[in-house]
């Protein structure tokens, strides 16, 4: 199975999930990353996810490896997309099938943090106002690197993309 | 002869027991890389399927035993034994066959041969800049090659070269006189490093996100001078006026994270990462 993969078209969400599915699984989490309209005070119109496949698909591939090997769980996915997105677009989907819930939400919430830190792949972000960047690269290149957020990544539940500096 | 001409596969040969050099040649070392690594890859970058020619006594050596291997099979030494021993093992291949001692041999040299092969001929070979004589050990030779080498060999011939010259080969005068010099001495080598050492190399990089944007482009193969992904950047900063600083940078050499300080090779894909915001 391939543990993290890119598309370029909508996260096929049903069919990742039938991938996790195992008969001795007794449940699965999943999160979705979502395009939020507002990022630093500035509103979003759109953004453009671009990603050095080559060897982000390998350093995905890792983090998930990681994850199972961490973690009692069955089976990992993660699957990001790329290209151009609007606000509500899902950007990045993960999904974990376990015995038990615990570790299941524990390995959904590693995966979408060491993603976000370690897989080469970069949004730029369009505004109303007409400007654009680069995330992490311009405004922000001076905010620190391994700040946490303080969302919660539950099951199922509508968390913003967080388009904060990671 | 078949209607498609035969795949090329490739051959390094590194048996000889270099007596002038007084060591191993094939693990003689250019930029950090014994002379045979550098002749597989540089093959591997022109054909699939390379193979080290060894004499049954060289099976264990550490430089070549991490490669696939041709033992010799057939008696008798030197490189008709590697040559004849390669087209029974895959007699419906064609091989490019290379001496590992030619450390100025390029891609570009090696192209020009694959193109001008002449499938019809029992060899395609380069001749001498020195001689104008055929040069048998960077040459592509045809299976229809197995059994004239054989009876050649029956007969006595040992010379790889007088049998080209004898049994006709398709000649190809090199664009690059010195592309086939080898090295034998112990002086050759020293000036073969230095040489090499000074010659700017040719590496691909590639740029994302916000560096494709200042760079102005998403690829590109340049020469440098520069040994190291550190010193890279430093010139590219120079070029392009690249506004993130290198700490804030990761690198990667060949689709893998890299050190800054890694040495460089002739060829090497640099990418350098900007802050990634995935997710």
């Amino acid at each position: 199975m391939m543990h993290f993969r890119f598309t370029e078209s909508a996260i096929d969400t049903e069919s990742a999930r039938r991938e996790l599915q195992t008969s001795s699984a007794g449940g699965y989490v999943s999160f979705e990353g979502w395009v939020r309209d507002l990022n630093e005070g500035q509103e979003v119109t759109g953004l453009e996810y671009e990603a050095f496949q080559e060897l982000a698909v390998k350093e995905g591939g890792r983090i998930v490896a990681e994850a199972l090997r961490r973690f009692p769980v069955k089976h990992a996915l993660c699957v990001h997309r790329v290209g151009s997105l609007s606000v509500g677009d899902m950007a990045v989907w993960v999904g974990v099938s376990s015995a038990h819930r615990g570790e299941a939400f524990d390995a959904c919430r590693f995966i979408i943090d060491e993603v976000k830190h370690r897989v080469p792949i970069w949004k730029k972000e369009h505004y109303r106002s007409g400007d654009s960047g680069w995330v992490n690269c311009e405004r922000c290149a001076a905010a620190p690197q391994h700040a946490e957020h303080a969302e919660h990544h539950h099951h199922r539940v509508a968390v913003p993309n967080p388009t904060e500096p990671v | 002869m078949s209607e498609f001409p035969s795949p090329v596969y490739g051959l390094i040969l590194a048996g000889g027991s270099s007596s002038r050099m007084k060591r191993d040649k094939a693990a003689l070392k250019y930029q950090d890389k014994p002379q045979l690594d550098r002749a597989f890859e540089l093959a591997s970058r022109h054909v699939t399927n390379v193979f080290v020619s060894v004499r049954a006594d060289q099976t264990l050596d550490p430089t070549r035993a991490q490669r696939p291997m041709i033992v010799d099979s057939v008696a008798g030494e030197g490189p008709i034994a590697g040559i004849r021993s390669a087209l029974a093992a895959h007699p419906k291949a064609a091989w490019l066959v290379l001496a590992c001692d030619l450390p100025y041999l390029s891609d570009a040299a090696l192209d020009f041969l694959l193109r001008r092969r002449d499938a019809s001929a029992l060899a395609t070979a380069y001749t001498s800049a020195h001689d104008g004589l055929p040069e048998p050990l960077c040459a592509i030779w045809e299976p229809s090659a197995a059994e004239a080498l054989a009876d050649y060999q029956a007969g006595g011939g040992h010379c790889p070269r007088k049998f080209l010259i004898r049994h006709g080969a398709r000649l190809l005068e090199p664009q690059d006189t010195r592309a086939l010099d080898n090295v034998n001495t112990p002086e050759e080598y020293r000036q073969a490093i230095a040489t090499l050492d000074k010659a700017p190399m040719q590496l691909k990089i590639q740029y994302y996100a916000l560096m494709r944007e200042q760079a102005g482009r998403s690829e590109e193969t340049l020469e440098t001078s520069a040994s190291t992904p550190a010193g890279l950047y430093e010139e590219l900063v120079a070029r392009y006026g690249f506004t993130l600083s290198r700490d804030q940078l990761k690198v990667a050499v060949n689709s893998e994270f890299s050190d800054w300080s890694r040495k460089l090779n002739v060829g090497d894909a640099v990418v350098f990462i900007p802050p990634v915001a995935g997710g």
